[in-house]
């Protein structure tokens, strides 16, 4: 029988090694893997890079892991937020490096990386500082930057339901980079807050199927306050 | 010259005026918001949401909040009847094919050009950040800038070239501020109407440009 579900956090994440990259979902709170991070932070990985929308807010999450001093590159679109003084502090200390995306490039480019795209030309971010040095050519009269593809040793997600075969589903703008990073990783974690027995999602309405994940771990409802979920 | 400027609510009314129905449209964060306040009962626009909503619709009512459903201003958004999610990508993809009709973007600087500049001062002590910023210049069948017309220091976002590092090149068609609606065209900027007061000529001199 196979069962990919993880019996902790800790066995999910065990072998994260030394200088690997991780994608991290989320936007904002939204399907932000807290736990998962949490996890990451007690694993003891260091020198990593980071791939995620954001940087880190107040000293939870990704900021924590930065405070831990786990993280040498963040690849990101948006790392400023009013409390994102952990990064903000690193990276002016000149102790982070980032490499900024476009948020659409940034998807596409971990879309590319899971469905073994070697690349793509994108309008977005042509003539900018954000494609200096980058290659380009003129299609069909419009001028385009060629983009590479991100792929990943880990992605953490976070997913509201699964199967033991992988099968994910979402809840509501918790998806965001979900599904993209499951793709794009080696090896993809994500954590659900339900457990179904196999035929219990519908074949219809999944969202990740589960070829692109490898390890489930279940995270009682509670422990995502943090991050925002609504209890009642 | 003696003129009122328009209101900030004045000018999210203005632009909510142009949106046909029926538009798919992303309306930026800050100012753009408001836009969503000025549409007539029962007139259905399509919002776009780039963390992966269509169909979004007001402010929760206090209590109600969802932090699982926010826009990309991380604030909690409701979802229409109607309304879907999606992922990342394929909301990208949405704004890159020109899937989506209009954006509506604030801006630091808009140049005769077209060139917009709203993600980076140039600063060098500022974090730099660019979220959907550049996605959504480039990537919808018509780019708005909607802004107040000069900074709080009294300086034109109005320029004949951007000096702020800018967000996309040739990308804006229409400009709504405080003052005027202006087109960018081949031959620069191009007045729509002003507010009472203000001539064309009166309007160049005090922003500082050409318009047309």
């Amino acid at each position: 029988m196979i069962s990919k579900i993880s019996s902790s956090i800790e066995a999910a994440l065990v072998d994260v090694r030394d200088g690997a990259t991780v994608m991290v979902g989320g936007f904002g709170g939204a399907g932000m893997p807290n736990e998962l991070i949490d996890g990451l932070i007690a694993q003891g990985a260091k020198d990593l890079t980071i791939v995620a929308n954001n940087a880190g807010n107040a000293e939870f999450g990704l900021a924590a892991l930065l405070k831990a001093g786990r993280v040498r590159k963040v690849i990101c679109s948006f790392p400023r937020q009013a409390d994102s003084h952990v990064f903000d502090s690193l990276y002016r200390a000149g102790k982070l490096e980032l490499e900024l995306v476009p948020q659409g490039n940034l998807a596409e480019r971990i879309r590319a990386a899971g469905a073994g795209i070697g690349g793509f030309f994108t309008r977005v971010g042509y003539g900018t500082e954000l494609s200096k040095n980058k290659e380009t050519r003129e299609i069909g009269g419009a001028m385009y930057v060629f983009e590479q593809p991100i792929h990943a040793d880990f992605a953490l997600i976070k997913a509201e339901r699964g199967d033991r075969w992988g099968n994910l589903t979402y809840r509501m703008a918790a998806r965001n980079f979900g599904p993209v990073m499951a793709m794009a990783a080696k090896t993809a974690v994500a954590s659900v807050h339900d457990v179904v027995e196999l035929g219990g999602l519908d074949p219809e309405v999944v969202v990740t199927p589960g070829i692109f994940v490898h390890r489930l771990v279940k995270i009682p409802r509670e422990a995502t306050v943090a991050s925002g979920y609504k209890t009642t | 010259m003696s003129y009122t400027k328009l209101t900030r609510e004045q000018l999210a009314q203005r632009v909510a005026r142009d949106i046909p129905e029926g538009a798919y449209v992303n309306l930026g964060i800050g100012l753009p918001t408001m836009v969503a306040n000025y549409f007539a009962p029962g007139f259905e626009v399509f919002l776009q949401s780039e963390n992966g909503l269509l169909g979004m619709g007001p402010v929760p009512a206090k209590g109600e909040e969802d932090f699982d459903l926010i826009n990309a201003g991380k604030q909690p958004v409701t979802l229409l009847p109607g309304g879907s999610y999606f992922h990342s990508a394929d909301s990208f993809a949405m704004m890159r094919a020109g899937h989506l009709d209009i954006a509506v973007l604030g801006a630091f600087q808009v140049a005769a050009n077209g060139d917009l500049a709203n993600w980076h001062t140039g600063n060098p002590n500022d974090i730099p950040a660019v979220g959907g910023a550049m996605d959504l210049a480039v990537g919808a069948k018509q780019t708005w800038v909607m802004m107040d017309l000069f900074t709080k220091e009294g300086r034109s976002k109005l320029v004949e070239r951007c000096s702020y590092p800018i967000t996309g090149v040739g990308c804006v068609s229409r400009i709504y501020t405080d003052h005027a609606v202006i087109d960018v065209t081949r031959d620069g900027f191009a007045l729509v109407e002003a507010v009472p007061g203000i001539t064309r000529e009166a309007l160049s001199s005090i922003a500082g440009v050409t318009i047309r």
